[in-house]
């Protein structure tokens, strides 16, 4: 029964995405899609699986990240080096795209690992500022890195072009805070909604197998995990790594998706893990289908906003404030199920009426 | 002695850093929330001297004045408005509002004001202290800065331990439950947290913008974070934690900034932080949470 309950609601959620997939479909054949709202199409799906991602860490796990743009910077980062480097050895774009999905995931994996070992002993609002500087600490690094590559090998430097000592055939790769520049604009909106879907399909079946349950438990009640055997620091480290990695995956999509990637403070910096996690709780915490409703409503409102110029921020943050307030707060939660309750029982003097 | 001049350099920049965490860690010990709109206090601060002063040519004193009642006007209304309907519930719906209201304040400012750099006229126009025959020079700002850090410090102890409300605070502090017990007005107990945290903010914006004289809707954000980080190193919660913390954070950063690399020294403040954290969890002078079964 409870099977049932869950494959239904699964699928609901599956059907979501293809159902949307279809729209946009629709919608661009018959010509009644601005160029605008095109462009915003594989941000979307970028948005949705860092969304769905960090629900697994925020939602599932409980322990509040502020660092999650630091994953998708360092898979966006790796994804593109390699796409550059295997431009050669690797002609076909797709191909190269699908090896440099695959690396940018297992480097922000192998990151998450790396970074959630000491932090995870953190608790609270103190791992929370950790996985900040975290991402700041990435993003600081990969504005000072500039690789490059020529005949004899790779070359690295912290300075600056000159000190990389390449011979002529060298090319420069990594151009510090100039970034990584002519990935090939592989991204397409098939293609996200794919992905989308796999790390739906990851997540949810995560979410509902043993690991799953071993991982909401330790958000429930941790002594009461640890007391009947689980493994905390491995669940939570599983956690971490499977939620960085897909937030590398997202960060590769987003590499491929413009032609010039730099890690600038509005892309990688802390306000993006921030509007991730604005997604994640507006949302409903926990609630995947809820935090991809929001990640599409929240990227959106300013697009649509966009007659409105200049007021376009103003009201977001507005709507933002009133959203928290209408949903979480006690007055507000108590007003709803009053109103709730009246029209229930008008429906019901309705029904006796008749 | 230029290593001296960086050291003093970046004590001033860590009483900054000190003013804006105490803010935090006053906020985050009574009413259980990060107020991460208080950055962008110090910015509204920052503008209403700029107009005040800059444009409307009043003297600067009355210009911190001015900018002092507002940002306390502004900071009771915003916990009036956006936190008080949320208190009680989970901390990171309160977390998601504060930023909310920290995109708001940013956007008004920059609905006004525009996004343009603004000049902002230094409030302290002082000469500057020479030691060592000119070798050492101390500019007038910097000593005005360490100075009221100092005042602020001894004044706000002060007010803690000596006045009825400090106690207050403290007992909120301690146990929110038990203080209302005992007759204390807990609502009123957040607000006056909140106008001091706010105050002090309006503070830090009138000695920021006179050492960085480049007044932005986004000024407030930075420094916001790396009062934050300073809150957390010293113990969030702790006042004396607050004043080592930023101290500490100005110093490490400014020195980095000199010697090592000027790209690297955010990464390095953070990764002081990060070790900091790793050996005493909850920071310098941090409590120990005692975990129950």
């Amino acid at each position: 029964m409870k099977k049932n309950k869950v494959l239904i609601q699964n699928s609901i959620t599956y059907a979501l995405v293809i159902i949307c997939w279809i729209l946009a479909q629709l919608l661009i054949s018959t010509g009644h899609m601005s160029s605008l709202m095109k462009g915003l199409l594989v941000p979307l799906c970028i948005y949705v699986i860092l969304a769905v991602s960090l629900t697994l860490t925020v939602g599932n796990l409980g322990e509040l990240s502020l660092g999650h743009a630091g994953f998708m910077c360092v898979g966006a980062f790796s994804g593109a080096f390699f796409t550059k480097c295997m431009e050669q050895a690797i002609p076909s774009v797709p191909v190269r795209f699908l090896l440099a999905l695959l690396v940018g995931a297992a480097v922000a994996g192998a990151f998450g690992i790396l970074i959630g070992i000491p932090v995870l002993r953190l608790k609270g609002d103190y791992l929370a500022i950790v996985t900040l500087a975290f991402g700041e600490i990435i993003k600081n690094l990969i504005n000072v890195m500039y690789i490059g590559k020529d005949a004899s090998g790779f070359h690295f430097s912290i300075k600056d072009t000159m000190s990389l000592g390449m011979d002529e055939t060298g090319v420069v790769i990594v151009k510090g805070a100039q970034g990584i520049t002519g990935t090939p604009k592989a991204a397409t909106f098939t293609i996200g909604i794919i992905l989308v879907l796999i790390t739906l399909a990851i997540v949810l079946n995560l979410i509902n197998s043993r690991t799953g349950r071993a991982i909401m438990s330790i958000r429930d009640n941790r002594i009461a995990a640890e007391s009947i055997g689980i493994n905390i620091t491995k669940y939570k480290l599983m956690a971490f790594a499977i939620s960085a990695a897909l937030a590398g995956i997202a960060g590769v999509l987003y590499a491929h998706n413009i032609s010039s990637l730099a890690a600038t403070p509005k892309s990688f910096g802390y306000n993006m893990s921030i509007m991730i996690l604005v997604f994640v709780v507006l949302g409903g915490l926990g609630n995947i289908r809820g935090s991809m409703i929001a990640a599409v409503v929240l990227t959106m409102l300013p697009e649509l906003l966009r007659g409105l110029n200049d007021y376009r921020m103003l009201i977001y943050a507005i709507v933002l404030i009133v959203m928290m307030i209408f949903n979480s707060s006690p007055k507000a939660i108590e007003m709803r199920a009053v109103f709730m309750e009246k029209i229930k029982k008008n429906k019901k003097t309705a029904k006796e009426a008749a | 002695m230029s290593f001296l001049s960086y050291l003093i350099n970046g004590i001033s920049l860590g009483s900054i850093y000190a003013i804006i965490a105490l803010g935090y860690t006053m906020v985050y010990g009574i009413a259980r929330m990060l107020n991460f709109a208080h950055g962008d206090v110090i910015m509204v601060g920052g503008f209403v001297i700029f107009t005040f002063v800059s444009t409307l040519g009043l003297p600067p004193i009355l210009g911190i004045l001015v900018a002092v009642i507002a940002c306390t006007l502004l900071g009771v209304t915003i916990e009036r408005i956006a936190y008080k309907p949320l208190r009680g519930t989970s901390s990171l719906a309160v977390l998601i509002t504060a930023i909310g209201v920290s995109y708001l304040l940013q956007n008004v400012a920059l609905l006004i004001f525009g996004s343009n750099a603004r000049q902002f006229t230094s409030v302290v126009n002082l000469p500057g202290l020479k030691l060592a025959g000119g070798q050492l020079q101390i500019s007038s700002v910097t000593i005005v800065t360490i100075i009221s850090c100092i005042v602020i410090m001894l004044g706000l102890t002060t007010f803690i331990n000596k006045t009825k409300m400090g106690q207050a605070m403290l007992a909120v502090s301690e146990d929110n439950g038990a203080a209302t017990l005992m007759g204390i007005d807990v609502n009123k107990t957040i607000s006056v947290t909140f106008a001091i945290g706010s105050a002090l903010a309006a503070i830090a914006g009138a000695l920021l913008c006179s050492t960085y004289p480049s007044l932005t809707p986004y000024t407030g954000s930075m420094p916001g974070i790396k009062a934050f980080v300073a809150a957390v190193f010293g113990g969030i919660g702790s006042i004396p934690g607050a004043l080592i913390g930023g101290v500490l954070l100005g110093v490490i950063e400014n020195l980095s900034k000199a010697y090592i690399s000027s790209q690297l020294s955010d990464a390095i403040v953070f990764s002081v932080l990060i070790i900091v954290l790793l050996v005493r969890p909850t920071g310098i002078l941090g409590k120990k949470i005692m975990e129950k079964v």
